[in-house]
């Protein structure tokens, strides 16, 4: 696996990440995201479905929320979740947590950390870690980590012990690795851990780069643990401490506003859950990045930046989209930290419409008016707001094709902008241009 | 005495529906081959979006949508006619809707064959408060509680709305459970209201309306349903009022019975069916449509239909099982997913429901395409034979109806 940067503009890397795979044969352009899948699945879709797609992500993201409870089955089967999930020619990333759900706290030991399976708790030891790593056989995946470092309720000694124990982590991984005939070949990314406090973090960034890592990942900076400016600014000065040559993925971040603020500070990948969320809610993502025409002058009028406090506070169904609440202050956000801060998963962003909303029960048109996915080609708003509100399993089916499909195009435009100097208008276009839906 | 009297008012009536009827009905029955054993027959159905193949299972989309399956997949399957649902799709969005959209067709974007019942079916077995009078079907909406009466007027201007290739009259629909003076007020008022669907129909020469052959399990109401209703000039007929947890022995009597009397240039159209030893069966007696909830609802507990019964992919014994979910099917699902796949998606993803579903309506379809091309080749009482040897682990365990039906069309099993 090898980074290759063809430029980097203001703090931003654009690039190639090239030898992906066992043989070395696929390659994943960066700034990307990667394919979220459960359980070896894009969620609600078939392989045929999902491959109405073009442009898919090269890296399919396998989590052990998802499979830990199938290890029996793996361990017999001998060759791979990918090969049991009947997935071919992708390159296989395992992360320990599914990036869309949250687990329950206070089960980290010592020597344990859990993941949360259809079947409840299991704890994995490093042994077990490696066991499954293993049976599942990715092309790539992170050693153990212990990330519970909410701010907010955290304190700085547990967030000492978090970073302690993932290193240690991180040598008995690689120590087994090593050990291991099966994953001869495979990647490790180590995990950077720290929360909130700057020395942690670049304690653990440093000690990590020490270790003979493919590229690592930033861990603790998902959505809800964290406001997104203290989370820029742990972020710049985390990849300081990191080599330039190594891929750099970032856990638990997928709004658009994020992503671009994130790719700014130097991170190269996303994990691709954030689709499905919007999905889950009954939502489609509207938000522009065509920037062939000047945003300015697109009709977009003015209306304020997104920042943290675009998370919009009132019921989604209540909510008119694309208003922003200038009126909160945005002190609150950030004392919301904590387990109280999990609603904003839930909640809609001003990057997507609520298609259960009685204005589209009689809307005719597209959910993107020139999008090419599958849904947009062959089905109307109205449609989709019918089987939202008939509870159909087809909303679910074409909402994930259409946010899926926009959500890499907006991957592939930013890396379009940054190819061609166009960040800022990109930017501005994204922020701007907001659910006009 | 009474025959020819009879027989002058079946002139009479004939005659001024033929007048009133005056476009030709936009469906073709080109009868391919007849089995010279049974009753069953291969034909080629031509509605106004594609021709379909009978003997045919068409999947139920109830409310424009085939359970989380695209049209492209469901065509792909080789779907060429599905169901709507008129109850469910005029409260949810109404017809008003669907017809901007144009039509079921282009509000689903499904590009071959539709077949909508009238809602009257619906509204009895899932409405508390509905109450039957001459006028209609009078019932609560379950939405906002208002009164509404489904007439046969009414029903027919929905799926006109709608735009189905294939319309159902309303009928009076009793319980096949039920017997008495009910059951022959029922049938004498389906014939009524028959007419009144006949006259209601905007679209002639677009839609096609279908009579439903009522009269409970009585022979008698039946064969006087049966003389009444095909005296009306409509382009195809269905058997109704059965699979509603009679007796199998009552069942496939009162479906040979229908057969034998309906008219050997229009479909026929055998309501509720699908299950796979009832359809060979009914094929046998003579039936060219089926349609059914079944295939589609039990795959979303797990349940995938093989030629040898079902399994329950969500059992532990598949856990670690490497085959398909039967090895000789070309679905989809089954060409790329081991049982052991499945049973793990199981508890993570709805796609594991999709999948089965695909497999289903795979299976429906097939079975019915291999039906249909040993009826061609001339070999369908040994298809059935072997069907049944596939089915059941001994012939002990044939079920007796089954065994009795395909004797009176000189289908003898070991
Ligand atoms: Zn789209
Ligand atoms: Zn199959």
């Amino acid at each position: 696996m090898k980074l290759e940067l063809s430029r980097v503009v203001q703090g931003c890397r654009l690039g190639v990440l090239t030898g992906l795979g066992r043989a070395g044969q696929h390659s994943l352009e960066v700034p990307g995201c990667l394919l979220y899948t459960r359980c070896g699945s894009v969620p609600h879709l078939t392989q045929d479905t999902l491959h109405t797609l073009k442009n898919l992500p090269s890296v399919t993201q396998l989590t052990l929320d998802t499979l830990a409870e199938h290890q029996e089955v793996l361990e017999e089967f001998k060759e791979g979740a990918g090969k049991f999930a009947g997935l071919h020619d992708t390159v296989l990333y395992c992360s320990l947590h599914d990036p869309a759900t949250s687990s329950p706290t206070g089960h980290i030991t010592n020597k344990t950390v859990s993941v949360w399976g259809s079947g409840g708790r299991i704890a994995l030891s490093v042994a077990k870690f490696m066991a499954l790593q293993k049976a599942v056989r990715p092309d790539l995946y992170h050693s153990m980590a212990d990330g519970e470092t909410w701010p907010g309720n955290v304190s700085r000694k547990r967030v000492r012990k978090s970073v302690d124990r993932t290193l240690a982590h991180l040598d008995e991984c690689l120590l087994l690795h090593h050990r291991t005939q099966e994953l001869a070949g495979v990647e490790v990314l180590g995990v950077v851990e720290g929360g909130d406090v700057l020395e942690e973090r670049v304690r653990s960034a440093r000690e990590t780069a020490k270790r003979p890592v493919g590229g690592f990942c930033l861990d603790g900076f998902h959505s809800a643990a964290m406001d997104q400016n203290l989370r820029t600014q742990l972020i710049a000065t985390t990849v300081k401490e990191l080599p330039e040559d190594k891929p750099r993925l970032l856990q638990g971040v997928g709004r658009p506003d994020h992503v671009l603020s994130c790719v700014e500070v130097g991170v190269d990948l996303f994990e691709g859950f954030f689709p499905f969320q919007v999905t889950e809610r009954g939502c489609a993502l509207i938000f522009a990045f065509d920037i062939a025409t000047d945003p300015e002058a697109a009709g977009t009028g003015p209306q304020a930046p997104p920042t943290a406090r675009c998370v919009p506070e009132a019921p989604v169904d209540s909510r008119i989209v694309g208003e922003l609440d200038d009126d909160k202050p945005e002190a609150d956000v950030v004392e919301n930290n904590g387990p109280g801060y999990q609603e904003d998963q839930t909640k809609m962003t001003p990057f997507e419409i609520n298609l259960k909303d009685k204005r589209y029960r009689d809307d005719f048109g597209p959910l993107v008016e020139g999008c090419g996915c599958y849904c947009c080609r062959n089905h109307q708003r109205a449609y989709l707001h019918h089987l939202l509100m008939t509870n159909e399993l087809l909303a679910g089916v074409l909402l994930m094709l259409h946010n899926t499909a926009h959500y890499c195009a907006f991957f592939t435009a930013l890396r379009v902008a940054l190819a061609s100097d166009r960040l800022e208008h990109l930017k501005k276009r994204v922020l701007m241009g907001q659910a006009r839906g | 005495m009474a025959a020819p009297i009879l027989r002058e008012a079946e002139l009479d009536i004939g005659m001024s529906l033929k007048k009133a009827v005056s476009t030709v009905s936009p469906l073709a029955l080109r009868i391919l081959a007849e089995c010279p054993v049974t009753k069953a027959r291969a034909c080629d159905l031509t509605l106004p979006h594609c021709t379909v193949n009978t003997p045919v299972f068409m999947p139920v989309g109830t409310q424009g949508t085939m359970k989380g399956i695209t049209v492209d997949q469901l065509d792909e399957l080789g779907c060429q006619i599905c169901l709507g649902n008129t109850y469910h799709l005029g409260m949810r969005p109404g017809p008003e809707l669907i017809e901007k959209a144009n039509g079921l067709h282009g509000f689903m974007n499904w590009k071959r064959n539709l077949l909508t019942d009238s809602g009257g079916f619906q509204m009895v077995s899932l409405v508390e408060l509905s109450e039957v009078t001459e006028e209609g079907v009078k019932f609560k909406s379950p939405y906002d509680g208002k009164e509404i009466l489904l007439s046969p007027e009414q029903s027919i201007a929905i799926q006109n709305s709608l735009g189905s290739d294939i319309m159902m009259q309303l009928d009076d629909v009793v319980s096949s459970t039920v017997s008495g003076p009910r059951v022959e007020e029922a049938m004498w008022r389906s014939i009524r209201w028959l007419d009144r669907c006949i006259g209601a129909n905007k679209n002639p020469d677009r839609q096609n309306l279908f009579a439903i052959i009522q009269g409970g399990l009585s022979a008698e109401l039946r064969k006087t349903c049966l003389d009444e209703m095909t005296k009306r000039d409509v382009p195809g007929f269905a058997i109704g009022g059965l699979s509603g947890g009679e007796e199998k022995d009552d069942f496939w009597r009162m479906v040979t019975l229908s057969t034998d009397h309906l008219p050997r240039q229009k479909p026929r159209y055998l309501m509720g069916v699908g299950y796979a030893v009832d359809l060979v069966v009914c094929v046998a007696l003579g039936c060219d449509m089926f349609d059914c909830v079944f295939p589609t609802r039990t795959a979303r507990f797990g349940s995938a239909l093989v030629p040898w019964g079902s399994l329950t992919i969500t059992k532990k014994q598949f856990a670690k099982d490497p085959q398909p979910i039967d090895p000789d099917c070309q679905c989809p699902t089954c060409l790329r997913h081991s049982r052991a796949y499945l049973h793990a998606l199981f508890k993570s993803d709805t796609a594991a429901m999709h999948h089965i579903t695909i497999h289903n309506i795979s299976y429906q379809l097939t079975l019915m395409r291999s039906v249909r091309q040993s009826i061609i080749d001339g070999c369908f009482p040994d298809f059935v034979r072997t069907f049944m040897k596939r089915m059941f682990p001994s012939p002990e365990q044939y079920p007796s109806w089954a065994v009795d039906a395909l004797a009176t069309v000189s289908i003898t099993l070991e």
